[in-house]
């Protein structure tokens, strides 16, 4: 994976020594609350209802066993022995004081780790495919590409002061496994006819209150002009984009208003000026980051049968192992959704079990993934036997990757400021009523994504079942969707009808579940038996 | 109003900044200001009689002044750039990339905090107006 040099040294150490001086700038009255809220939001650090909330980057979900251990530090000495990672691929620590927050950067720093740019309206972190690098299905490694993007978006001085917030995500499979559509730019790295490597541009997608899958933009842009071509992007962004309603200030609505063809004609316009300045780092620049992404050295004996004796452990292979690009190897999705716990949640004695194994098993790497679990993405079929004992005596082996129980939650007002109702306690009852693993095995891959509040942060939009929380005059409220998918073939939930109260909506997922089972074709997920026969038979099943 | 700062070595220019659509309707004017709304663009016939521009900030949280001035600089702009408004000492180190060289603040600024500013980082990921040289450059000596 990428290590910094003398040069990300310098720059992370310099922005730790300038949120040392805003904090104290703040704490003396020098800055007011007002000023000072971009400045800590581009550091991570949220105020939420309880204590402020701190937000780490884990570029393109890629870290190592010394990160995670300095994560584990992390949540002992200043929180309460917890974190929580998101849908950004990013980990969140709730319980900060806000004189700390210098002291944990400097941390982050001495392991090559920040906070920069994980929130304000700049460009955010950068997310990408949790198997990449190892996924048998990849046409490249997309984490080079996202490592330059890192790196050209860090501290950029036009686009700082964005009118709104700015996800990229960048895959090179043709299974979308990073939701890129519903990014304000998605990139998919193809190649042309000439056989020539480029990438296919998506602008425009996105979540929040108006929900869009994003459009193409450009079918086929040449590697060699990336950075410009994106330069281009936001520039049209950042002079167009509205600035009169925060609700309509994402990329997605100038889009729509302008029309994509539109939108494309002005940044071709802008980028036939933008590639003549020299911003595109040359080829040897993504070499000598490419090289840290070589992939590591597998062993090209390791055999490839499995004992699967074990009918637990066979279980937990079948449902939470898929294909590693190298014979005799697997990737492991250690699931961080226990039933009837919180969705991403994981603790420091877990995270430090996790870091031994990543180091011990998996050539010391790890990836977040945007549905809140983590990843060995490079295991010998031998060791997984043994890996296995060790999650689940930790209590996380639970095989349920992709299951209705692996849902998507975000923080909810059991933390968040912005929320109107509670994520956490509806996807430990979901959770809780489809307890048994076989039911849940029968029902098959679907994906329940929960949303404390419209902003959408728990994807429910993305959701084969969506779920999000409104307040109804001081009542929490929950309003059921179906038919969202946030893969290559992505869409947009449609909300089924009125809703429910939390333990409500639990049997109105229950009722749909069973609706799916009586009507599906063989092979069919709940997603395609949906689109198949539509809204009506579940929507009798559920208010009839 | 708060003290201006310059970054320039020639004299400040006099003439009182007019409204874009005033400097477009004479021939003669050598001093403009840009609304934040405005195009920046409208200004490049113009380049070579200009002597100021001077960009609007209403609030700092309004970032399209950052490409106003990139594209002025782009386009070969040597006169004063200059930004006025809701100008803050954790802004200036963007502005000054993206081309301004000087600033009218409306409340005072810390000069102390804005020499810190300027000069702590060490380095650039990106090209800019500015013309420093991006890390990847320096990285090949």
């Amino acid at each position: 994976m990428y290590r910094y040099d003398d040069f990300d040294h310098g720059m992370v150490a310099a922005r730790v020594d300038e949120f040392r001086e805003q904090v104290e700038r703040r704490l003396s009255g020098a800055l007011t609350e007002d000023q000072f809220k971009p400045l800590r939001l581009m550091n991570g650090l949220y105020l939420q209802l309880h204590a402020y909330m701190y937000r780490i980057a884990v570029p393109y979900g890629t870290m190592s066993a010394r990160q995670l251990r300095k994560l584990a530090h992390i949540a002992r000495t200043y929180d309460r022995g917890y974190g929580h990672f998101t849908t950004r691929q990013n980990i969140q620590f709730n319980w900060i004081e806000l004189k700390n927050a210098p002291d944990i950067m400097a941390e982050l720093a001495s392991v090559e780790m920040h906070s920069i740019q994980t929130s304000g309206n700049c460009i955010r972190n950068t997310t990408s495919d949790q198997y990449a690098g190892a996924a048998a299905d990849e046409m490249t490694d997309p984490r080079p590409w996202a490592e330059l993007l890192r790196q050209w978006s860090t501290f950029h001085p036009e686009f700082s002061y964005l009118p709104r917030k700015f996800k990229v995500a960048v895959i090179a499979s043709a299974e979308d496994r990073a939701a890129m559509r519903l990014h304000d730019i998605g990139v998919e790295i193809v190649r042309n006819e000439a056989g020539e490597l480029g990438f296919k541009v998506f602008v425009g997608g996105g979540m929040g209150r108006t929900p869009m899958v994003a459009p193409l933009i450009r079918e086929f842009l040449p590697a060699a002009n990336f950075i410009s071509y994106l330069e281009a992007c936001l520039r049209v962004y950042n002079r167009y984009g509205r600035r009169d309603n925060m609700f309509k200030a994402r990329i997605k609505i100038l889009v729509h208003e302008i029309g994509a063809a539109e939108y494309a004609r002005q940044v071709e316009e802008e980028w036939a000026h933008v590639k003549t300045l020299g911003l595109d780092p040359p080829a040897e620049e993504f070499e000598r980051i490419a090289v840290q992404f070589a992939p590591p050295p597998l062993d090209p004996e390791a055999p490839d049968e499995l004992d699967l004796g074990d009918p637990d452990f066979r279980v937990w292979v079948d449902q939470n192992i898929v294909a590693h690009k190298a014979k005799g190897h697997a990737i492991v999705t250690i699931s961080l959704k226990p039933i009837g716990g919180i969705p991403g949640d994981c603790s420091a004695d877990q995270m430090d079990l996790i870091a031994d194994l990543a180091e011990r098993y998996s050539h010391d790497e790890l990836r977040v993934t945007h549905a809140q679990n983590l990843v060995l993405p490079h295991v010998a079929k031998r060791d997984l036997y043994t890996i296995w004992q060790a999650l689940d005596a930790a209590g996380l082996a639970t095989p349920n990757l992709d299951l209705i129980s692996d849902i998507i939650a975000c923080p909810g007002l059991d933390y968040c400021a912005l929320a109107n109702a509670r994520s956490i306690p509806v996807a430990q009852k979901i959770a809780e009523r489809f307890s048994s693993l076989e039911r849940q095995r029968d029902v098959g891959e679907l994906k329940l994504k929960i949303s404390g509040c419209i902003n959408a942060c728990g994807h429910h939009h993305a959701g084969h079942i969506g779920i999000l929380g409104v307040d109804k005059k001081g009542e929490e409220n929950y309003q059921l969707s179906f038919g969202g998918s946030g893969a290559e073939d992505a869409s947009v939930a449609k909300i089924i009808g009125p809703g429910f109260s939390e333990d409500g909506v639990v049997d109105a997922v229950e009722k749909a579940v069973e609706t799916y089972q009586a009507l599906r074709d063989p092979g069919e997920r709940f997603l395609d038996t949906y689109r198949r026969v539509g809204l009506q038979p579940f929507k009798e099943a559920i208010y009839g | 109003m708060g003290d201006a700062l310059r970054f320039r070595d020639d004299e400040p220019h006099e003439e009182p900044a007019v409204t874009l659509d005033s400097f477009l309707g004479q021939s003669n004017a050598t001093a403009v200001r840009l609304e934040s709304d405005e195009d920046a663009r409208l200004l490049l016939p113009y380049l070579d009689r200009l002597a100021l521009v001077e960009v609007a900030f209403p609030t700092f949280r309004d970032g399209r002044g950052y490409s106003a001035a990139s594209i002025l600089r782009e386009a070969g702009y040597k006169g004063e750039l200059r930004a006025q408004g809701d100008v803050l000492v954790d802004q200036i180190a963007h502005m000054r990339r993206c081309g301004f060289d000087s600033f009218a603040p409306e409340a005072p600024l810390d000069m102390a905090a804005v020499e810190r500013a300027l000069t702590r980082y060490p380095a650039r990921y990106q090209p800019a107006a500015d013309g420093t040289a991006p890390i990847w450059a320096r990285r090949r000596g």
